[in-house]
């Protein structure tokens, strides 16, 4: 069942964001990592050494396990950025840092 | 991790050695440091001699598990910001030269040589090579493993048995007695409560410090880097808060940013200003950390002891009690060291180190 008909949500309507440079779709409210799971994408990050796959572990901003890079800026809690229209999403690698 | 190392050097001049800890291993200080072994920032005297007895055993231990405990030769960079300070620091790395440090001094074009993500502007610096980091709670591990040690965590020492003599004869814990003819007090910024149940007076303090984590970055910031006046706020006597900016990497990536000192009792809670200071402090030294999450902070307590040495040896108070603590900041770095004298003392041999500075019943009562 869909969950917004459990909570009889109704949503504003839904805008744009990109990830990895492809358009999704993201209805108000959600974090990137709502934004995510909704597309039905769980993991988007690999640890630093073994390169194992990590997306929302604690979903309260404790674990640091979902960061993901946001408008260029890398290492940011996916359960805690809320999306705006138009914010690019980018999976990161490693520390997320260039150099 | 003092603890660690009495009962890995106890164990391997032939004791049986049991650890007894209230909490898990590496529960207390070791597990709230950054795992320093210095030698910069020590003046010549018996606690430097500790330090370089200390940095010697420590490199023998790595040679077998320097992967598994972190170990890294990285060398301390000292930093003066300006002239005055830098004349201050190089008259007491020449003093400490004298005493057996590798000291090395660094010219202003040098400096980003050595760490190129440094403020621009300072006045120079100098380099320790002998100055390394370990993994505390890992090292602490390691060691308790290789000691064979029978290790009793979450189990407390609620009294030391004496017997009519006045001997100690073992310790009373919350789950049952253990006999032995030698005690070692190794509880850190405990110690002194520990001491108390020996009916002996022990006055260490705890002196707080925050560090503060930041994400995982690429190795950017390459040896131990801090202020010259971290060495004055280290030596200070004073209760009221002290800071100054001790910045390292660390093999998981986060960089580390300590140092502040604070004598406020065993109060947890977290501090705003305390924080923002060394946040500060950081960036002024490195002004890229300014664009770097910090991620987290954590708090511990340094076992203070009044003139900033720790208790080491046999207590004439109590035959049989032997002290291992009040170590301050540097206690993870001076724990071979100690481990190895207390060890020696036990064995009823000569200690590498004369032992004096380090009596346990130097203090007054007044003191305590």
């Amino acid at each position: 069942m869909n969950p917004l008909d459990l909570v009889r949500a109704e949503p504003g309507p839904a805008f744009t964001v990109t990830l990895d440079g492809r358009d999704i779709e993201v209805l108000p409210g959600r974090t990137v990592a709502a934004a995510l799971w909704a597309e039905g994408v769980t993991s988007w990050r690999t640890t630093r050494d073994a390169g194992r796959p990590r997306g929302v572990f604690c979903g309260i901003g404790v674990c640091f396990d979902c960061l993901v890079t946001v408008n260029d800026r890398p290492n940011q809690r996916a359960c805690l950025v809320p999306l705006a229209p138009g914010d690019t999403i980018r999976t990161q690698e490693g520390t997320g840092h260039d150099d | 991790m003092v603890g660690a190392a009495c009962a890995l050097y106890a164990a391997r001049a032939g004791l049986a050695v049991a650890v007894v800890d209230r909490g898990p291993v590496a529960g207390g200080t070791t597990g709230a440091g950054e795992g320093n072994l210095l030698v910069s920032d020590k003046e010549p005297g018996p606690e430097l001699d500790l330090a370089l007895l200390s940095g010697r055993l420590w490199a023998d231990l790595a040679e077998e598990r320097a992967e598994a405990i972190e170990y890294e030769a990285k060398g301390g960079v000292v930093v003066a910001p300006t002239p005055e300070s830098l004349a201050a620091l190089e008259a007491f790395a020449a003093g400490q030269r004298t005493a057996g440090v590798l000291t090395e001094p660094v010219a202003t074009d040098q400096l980003h040589d050595l760490e190129p993500y440094l403020a621009p502007g300072l006045a120079g610096a100098v380099h320790y090579p002998q100055d390394t980091q370990v993994m505390p709670a890992l090292a602490a591990a390691h060691l308790l493993r290789a000691s064979g040690a029978r290790l009793l965590t979450g189990r407390t020492v609620t009294e030391v048995l004496r017997a009519r003599d006045g001997s100690v004869r073992g310790v009373r814990t919350d789950r049952g007695d253990l006999y032995a003819p030698a005690v070692v007090n190794a509880a850190g910024t405990w110690g002194a409560e520990v001491a108390s149940l020996a009916g002996v007076t022990l006055p260490v303090l705890p002196r707080r410090g925050f560090v503060l984590v930041t994400e995982p970055l690429p190795r950017r910031v390459r040896h131990k880097v801090y202020a010259a006046d971290y060495v004055a706020d280290v030596a200070s006597d004073s209760a009221a808060l002290q800071t100054s900016p001790v910045v390292e990497g660390t093999a998981a990536g986060p960089i580390l940013i300590g140092a502040s000192r604070e004598r406020v009792g065993f109060d947890r809670s977290f501090s705003l200003p305390v924080v923002r200071e060394l946040a500060e402090g950081a960036t002024r030294l490195f002004p890229f950390l300014s664009q770097v999450r910090a991620l987290r902070t954590y708090l511990g307590f340094r076992p203070y002891l009044p003139d900033h040495l720790p208790a080491i040896g046999p207590d004439p108070r109590a035959p049989g009690l032997f002290h291992a603590c009040g170590h301050e900041g540097a206690g993870i770095g001076l724990s071979t060291g100690t481990g190895q004298l207390i060890a020696q003392v036990l064995a009823g041999r000569t200690p590498d180190l004369d032992l004096a500075p380090f009596r346990p019943d130097r203090f007054s009562e007044e003191a305590a």
